[in-house]
């Protein structure tokens, strides 16, 4: 027998590797609980541990991937779902996820009707918990320097002042990307988004595989490397280069969102479809939408709170801002038609 | 011991053999294999039956049909650069003797272990409008991509082709000047056919990462270009096109089996063309200089993109200084808990890796390492080498995704396992640390087994005194580089959860999808500490001279 020792040694390791399997997920008395999220979810420091010691439920959390990844993998594994609640399914991805009967009925009472999915497309199973506006961001000190004014709406993006000053992020790699595809369908209808990214590509704006890549490579802000001064980024974006000295002398953001560009993202929370612990479930969606997670997603996720209850830290009071009326597209159109709108997007804005 | 029983293999042997091929297989079947044809599967056969004119329609897209020719046109072009700018840098490092040799051997594998997401950024720093090689206009051009697949993978044949190169008699070379040859003509007719097989082997699979690779291409490309590994990401992740995705998984691996068995065949060449034995290198020369001058470019080359991101690092809002570091300590809103945390998170998943990697490897190698008389025997162990190299060149994303699917239920319930991140690791060690201990086992002179027996050590003695004795330090400094590997890897495991923490690299992803101030800055310090110490591993490493390490 020559081998046998290590024949045997990687032999126990990999029964090893077998028995470490994870349980269930009710341990004798105590509810446990998985949460399947995306990998930027932060509630903030022992958020998750004040839900357990007020109802006793514990919560894992199970996160991997960006929002797209989320919900495809919540359909891939329908039939033996990661977990038991989902928070990040995002309004461009709802519908692929409602339709595949990934969630289970449950709305969190009162939740703010402004950011419900409509009915029968989500609006009985997804509870809004954040929302974060997608808005084209300038850099106010470069325009200043140059004289020029701000552009402030879609159309100056195509205008020849503006040349070769723009840079955002694809539609296919990137999630703010689709939201920005999203905005301009909106804008300009079913038969004129075409011409309109015929004319911005025309117009010499850049476009890059992600969002990091545009705001910290391209874009001439404070924090940014690049020379560009017009960025696709978020409503949110702003208030972070906001430094110390310039909120003590009361001074103004050094870059701003164009609030009437913009395409709201809100993200969901649910309960999966198979969960056995179908009531713990609920009670922990309906903690997500209460004020003291509310209050928490600003500062932990750069994004806002959709109750309406919660308060917003003092530096976002002062800085932040709200697009009025931002661009929408029915999640159940969406659905249907943004693999097209990718390709014929595609076709467009990347030669 | 009489000639006759010498010829026969003891039953008991051949159990101990099948034993030792069949732990690295089952591993390589249940971890790979079954992952992977569980997503094909769900790609292939919509609702249980085999759609073939859907898979044949995908196949025929323009697109698809385009992104084949950009992924072979592009690695093919990657491989030829890096081959020809690694020969000077071999000869350099590996036969000449000169002070700092060692760390120089130790620094070339650094961009190998790199993290791909940091050197894409740096490249696109380097290389955007107004940025300090803006002038190039390469920009999200193919050219950016070439330089960063070049980057990447130019230790694979610096130090495969070194190897062989320090292995070679430099007489006959000699014999050929003292013969009226030019050096030029010694090095072509003489030197270069002697180290083809090292070169082949180092370009099949440099051009097999080329092919596959992923995150570099998605960062510097620009959306424009792709390979077929990106696409099957933005099918699977965007679209949840399975069916495309499959098709296109399909299409990948058969490129990459054929880069395997080009691969294999060249080192197979190798092995019977010369034994390695090192020959004494000798002290530079003037006329060296146009080599060396090479070798130096080169090396400025690789180090440019390193040296931006190190003085990014210290750059802050207000000038230059540590804040970016000491604001990785902890306590603030980005980062609440200190980088060392995700530092050791990280180490505890590469150790875990190695762990399970290594002893896989081993009996794999162990296996391998025997020359069985019959063609049919010979054809078995071709084939076990060729499936144990699958990890370096199957869909990482198909991967990632099928690991989702396949392991949920008893007895390969991971999903939720803190295992599973190592597991995946360990799929790409598990080749790295077979290629580097396979040379060193190939190399025991048969005579010294044989002396073991015939002074009466039973087999596992012989095993244990003679083959692990030798192939311990191969295998060590294997671990390291796997560690290594594990510790920068962003790959597969960006779909799987980890329920320790975060480790370095989803540190700074993280701290990169956030806008303002001061993250830009503490993510390329993260960036830096995490190639810090990977260099440090390898550098540890080096210090045990193995020569087979990273080398193919």
């Amino acid at each position: 027998m020559r081998r046998t020792t290590a024949a045997i040694s990687a032999a126990s390791a990999l029964l090893l590797l077998t028995g470490c399997a994870s349980g269930g997920t009710t341990d004798d008395g105590t509810v446990q609980l998985t949460l399947v999220t995306h990998d930027s979810t932060d509630f903030g420091e022992g958020t998750l541990e004040r839900f357990t010691e007020e109802t006793g439920i514990e919560v894992t959390l199970h996160s991997a991937g960006d929002a797209g990844q989320l919900v495809n993998q919540l359909v891939l594994t329908k039939e033996n779902p990661l977990g038991d609640v989902v928070f990040g399914i995002d309004n461009t991805f709802a519908s692929r996820a409602v339709n595949a009967g990934v969630l289970a009925d449950h709305v969190t009472d009162g939740a703010a009707p402004e950011y419900l999915l409509p009915a029968g497309a989500g609006g009985e199973q997804l509870t809004p918990i954040t929302s974060g506006d997608v808005c084209v961001n300038v850099d106010r000190e470069w325009f200043a320097e140059a004289g020029l004014a701000e552009p402030t709406t879609l159309d100056d993006l195509i205008d020849p002042a503006y040349a070769d000053l723009f840079v955002t992020s694809a539609a296919n790699t990137s999630s703010p990307g689709l939201a920005f595809l999203l905005a301009t369908i909106a804008a300009k209808g079913e038969d004129g988004w075409q011409d309109y990214w015929s004319a911005l590509i025309a117009n010499g704006a850049k476009v890059v595989a992600g969002w990091s890549d545009a705001y910290y490579v391209d874009f001439s802000g404070p924090s940014s490397e690049g020379d560009r001064p017009i960025v696709l980024s978020y409503a949110s974006s702003p208030p972070f280069e906001v430094t110390e000295e310039i909120s003590e002398a009361g001074g103004e953001a050094p870059t701003g969102a164009l609030l009437d560009t913009c395409f709201r993202q809100t993200e969901f929370a649910g309960v999966l479809a198979g969960t056995e612990q179908e009531e713990a479930a609920q009670q922990l969606v309906d903690f997500l939408y209460s004020v003291e997670v509310q209050e928490q997603v600003a500062p932990a996720m750069y994004v806002f709170p959709v109750n309406p209850e919660a308060e917003l830290p003092a530096e976002w009071a002062a800085y932040a801002e709200v697009a009025t009326d931002p661009f929408t597209v029915d999640p159940a159109e969406i659905d249907a038609n943004r693999e097209r709108w990718i390709e014929e997007w595609a076709a467009i804005a990347l030669p | 011991m009489t000639p006759l029983r010498s010829r026969r293999t003891a039953p008991g042997a051949i159990l101990a053999i099948a034993l030792g091929a069949a732990v690295p297989v089952a591993f390589i079947a249940a971890f790979l294999g079954w992952p992977v044809l569980r997503m094909l599967g769900l790609g292939l056969l919509p609702e249980g039956r085999l759609d073939l004119a859907g898979a044949l329609d995908a196949l025929l897209r323009e697109r698809t049909l385009r992104l084949i020719g950009l992924t072979l046109g592009q690695a093919a072009a990657a491989t030829a650069i890096t081959a020809v700018l690694a020969l000077p840098a071999a000869f350099v490092l590996y036969r000449l003797r000169f002070r700092g040799r060692g760390v120089l051997r130790a620094l070339v594998i650094v961009p190998f272990v790199l993290p791909t997401v940091v050197v894409g950024i740096a490249f696109r720093i380097l290389f955007r409008d107004g940025g300090p090689l803006g002038a190039l206009g390469w920009d999200g051009s193919v050219a950016a991509i070439l330089c960063a697949l070049v980057f990447f993978n130019i230790a694979v044949v610096v130090r495969t082709v070194g190897g062989a190169w320090e292995g070679l008699d430099p007489r006959a070379e000699e014999a050929a000047r003292a013969l009226g040859a030019s050096r030029a003509r010694a090095f072509l007719d003489v030197t270069l056919p002697r180290l083809a097989p090292s070169l082949v082997s180092a370009a099949a699979v440099v051009f097999l990462f080329c092919a596959t690779a992923f995150g570099v291409v998605l960062v510097l490309g620009g959306p424009g270009t792709g390979t077929i590994e990106t696409e099957i990401y933005v099918l699977t992740t965007q679209f949840l096109d399975l069916q495309g995705a499959a098709v296109l998984s399909i299409l990948q691996l058969l490129v990459v089996v054929l880069a395997l068995s080009v691969a294999a065949r060249a080192r197979a060449a190798g092995d019977t063309a010369q034994r390695r034995v090192a020959h004494a290198a000798r002290a530079p020369r003037r006329r060296d200089a146009p080599v060396i001058l090479a070798t130096v470019v080169v090396a400025a080359l690789l180090l440019l993109p390193i040296v931006t991101l190190v003085a990014r690092s210290l750059r802050t809002l207000d000038g230059w200084g540590v804040d970016n570091y000491l604001a990785l300590g902890g306590g603030n809103d980005v980062m609440p808990a200190p980088v060392w945390q995700a530092v050791l998170t990280s180490l505890t998943t590469a150790g875990q890796a190695v762990l399970i990697a290594v002893p896989l490897a081993l009996c794999a190698a162990l296996v391998l390492s025997r020359r069985p008389r019959s063609a049919a025997g010979r054809r078995l162990l071709a084939v076990l080498d060729g499936a144990l190299m699958l990890p370096l060149g199957v869909s990482a994303v198909t991967v990632g995704f099928g690991f989702l699917i396949a392991l949920d239920r008893p007895p390969l319930d991971l999903r939720d396992s803190p295992l599973l991140i190592p597991i995946a690791h360990a799929l790409v060690a598990l080749p790295l640390v077979l290629r580097t201990v396979l040379p060193v086992l190939r190399g025991i002179d048969p005579r010294l087994r044989e002396a073991a027996a015939a002074l009466g050590a039973p087999p596992w003695r012989v095993l244990l005194g003679i083959d692990l004795a030798i192939a311990a330090r191969p295998a060590l400094a294997a671990a390291g580089l796997a560690g290594a590997v594990s510790l920068g890897e962003f790959g597969a495991t960006t779909f799987l959860a980890r329920p320790d923490g975060p480790t370095l690299p989803v540190v700074i992803v993280r701290l990169l999808a956030r806008p303002g101030g001061e993250h830009l800055g503490m993510a390329i310090a993260a960036s830096v500490v995490l190639a810090a110490i990977t260099v440090l591993v390898m550098a540890l490493v080096e210090r045990l001279r193995v020569d087979s390490l990273g080398a193919f």
